[in-house]
């Protein structure tokens, strides 16, 4: 279903302008055993619900925020800025 | 001559009992094919539990088509068993699934593309599969209706000729396994959604409902896009994530295209159903999502792709559109067997935009799981296990638009 996604920058826009980046998580502390690194590269709640997930305005400003959305039907219930700067353009940044 | 006139069901609806051996939740290809094969193994006291109809999912949505010109030598081997089971299933089900085998094509409208190809058909004819790369002359006599002029921005250079691929029809195949499943004995529950699944000390034990809990010693997990929620009651997460996919259909023509054409580079496929109609397809939506509203952004992005391959149908009219919601891993290869550490839960998830085909083959191989508690050799590699040993089995570039 298409849907608008409110990019915290630019307002309302097509969905298809922007980039899906996966569900919001939190990145395992540095020397964390190999399951939780395995955890956090593969495993997904995929929620069929409110997700919190990242998303990157492509067709835009070409920056990454989180947006909270019931996959359901696509209703948008918040968008935010990240308020930590990403690392790199094409990475969602950690939490 | 009076008997054909009688109106034999399909299924029989049987009450709810209050323990199974095996609960399959989902009456989709997969959870029908595996209460099929588990029955005809003697295994009795089965139910197949539905949240809506039979073939309300994936199962009853999808584009029908049949192959095995994978990638990976595991993915080849596994799905040439399906195509096989498919070629003889109108018989030994007694229902005329029109597998219609008509070849696949897959288009390569690049240098690297055609290596891509080259690669693939080498693996496919290691393992027996039919499968060879073919040019421009031989592409013409297959589909003359396909433009393999230089006036497309991609224009056609080779194809991997696929002759077993085709299509199929995909509710027969349900019905037929309902049908066949039903009349050994299994009982198919339709609007019975599972909420809960019960489970303790590493041990499942059953399943709350709807209409009430049900004790099982197994529990089969084959919900495809809602895979993630099952697996959230024994408070498992999956490397899966839902999307949706999305395919059209015209009005009826003459028949013009024999084999299915797909490609890649303009993210469309196409067939033509023995009615006709042309079935046309892309790639995932490119973001999460459990809805089944199909998009105006897909039909104009595909009526405008397909017209790059068949220029020649620019004033068809489209008669409807759809959408699936497809379990996609990160390999673009499913999930089947036991998990560990958790007794009676059995996967077969993960069959993103390409399950149809591998129904037959994968309810065989869950039944012998289940059955025998041993997993089969064929879907050995298939375990969640191989993403923490990092043996994934790559099949994006065979899986990924063609289905
Ligand atoms: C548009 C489209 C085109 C496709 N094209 C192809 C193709 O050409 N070739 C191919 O091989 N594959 C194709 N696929 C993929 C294929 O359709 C699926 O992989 C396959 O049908 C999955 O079958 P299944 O039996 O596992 O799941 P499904 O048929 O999806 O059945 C799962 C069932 O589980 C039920 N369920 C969910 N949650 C619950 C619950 N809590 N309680 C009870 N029941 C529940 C659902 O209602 C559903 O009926 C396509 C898919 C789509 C959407
Ligand atoms: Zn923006």
């Amino acid at each position: 279903m298409s849907f608008l996604l409110p990019c915290p920058q630019c307002g309302p826009r097509d969905v298809y302008e922007f980039r899906y980046g996966g569900e919001a998580q939190r990145r395992p502390a540095p020397g964390s055993p190999r399951s939780t690194w395995t955890a956090y590269l593969y495993d997904r709640t995929n929620a069929a619900g409110v997700e919190d997930a990242w998303w990157y305005h492509r067709l835009g400003c070409k920056r990454w925020f989180r947006a909270v959305r019931d996959t359901r039907d696509n209703t948008v219930l918040k968008s935010t800025a990240p308020t930590v700067p990403p690392r790199d353009a094409n990475d969602p940044p950690g939490d | 001559m009076i008997g054909v006139f009688k109106r034999l069901k399909m299924w029989s609806p049987r009450p709810l009992k209050k323990t199974y051996d095996v609960v399959i939740i989902g009456a989709g290809v997969h959870g029908l094919a595996t209460a099929y094969e588990l029955a005809r193994r003697g295994v009795r006291n089965i139910a197949v539990l539905e949240r809506y109809y039979i073939g309300a999912g994936s199962s009853g949505r999808n584009t029908a088509i049949i192959r095995s010109n994978y990638r990976t030598p595991e993915g080849v081997a596994f799905y040439d068993q399906s195509v096989k089971i498919y070629e003889k299933m109108s018989v030994d089900l007694d229902m005329n699934v029109m597998f219609s085998q008509r070849g696949h094509l897959t288009f390569a409208h690049t240098e690297q593309a055609i290596a891509g190809l080259r690669v693939r058909a080498e693996i496919n004819q290691l393992t027996g599969v039919d499968s060879r790369v073919i040019y421009p002359s031989e592409i013409a006599r297959l589909a003359p209706a396909v433009d393999l002029s230089s006036r497309p921005r991609f224009p056609v250079l080779a194809a991997l000729y696929h002759p077993p691929g085709g299509i199929i029809r995909h509710d027969a195949v349900v019905w037929a396994y309902a049908r066949a499943a039903s009349r050994l004995g299994v009982d198919i529950h339709p609007f019975t959604t599972v909420t809960g699944i019960n489970h303790g000390g590493g041990v499942v034990t059953g399943v709350d409902t709807s209409r009430g809990a049900i004790g099982a010693g197994t529990v089969v997990n084959s919900t495809a896009g809602w895979a993630s929620t099952i697996a959230a009651m024994v408070g498992l997460r999956l490397p899966i994530v839902s999307h949706p996919l999305q395919a059209l259909v015209t009005e009826p023509l003459k028949p013009f295209l024999d084999p299915v054409l797909v490609s890649a580079t303009l993210n469309v496929y196409v067939s033509q159903t023995d009615r006709g109609e042309l079935v046309i397809g892309a790639e995932i939506d490119p973001y999460s999502s459990y809805s089944n509203r199909s998009t105006l952004p897909f039909m104009e992005a595909s009526a405008a792709h397909v017209l790059e391959l068949l220029p020649s149908i620019s004033s068809v009219k489209v008669l409807r559109q759809w959408a699936g919601v497809c379990d996609m891993t990160p390999d673009y290869s499913p999930i089947m067997g036991f998990v560990p550490g958790l007794k009676g839960f059995v996967l077969d998830v993960g069959w993103g935009t390409y399950g149809f085909k591998a129904g037959p083959i994968s309810g065989r191989c869950i039944a012998e799981l289940i059955h025998t508690g041993v997993t089969p050799d064929l879907i050995k590699p298939f375990s969640i296990t191989r993403f923490a040993s990092g043996e994934m089995l790559g099949e994006k570039a065979a899986a990924a638009v063609s289905h």
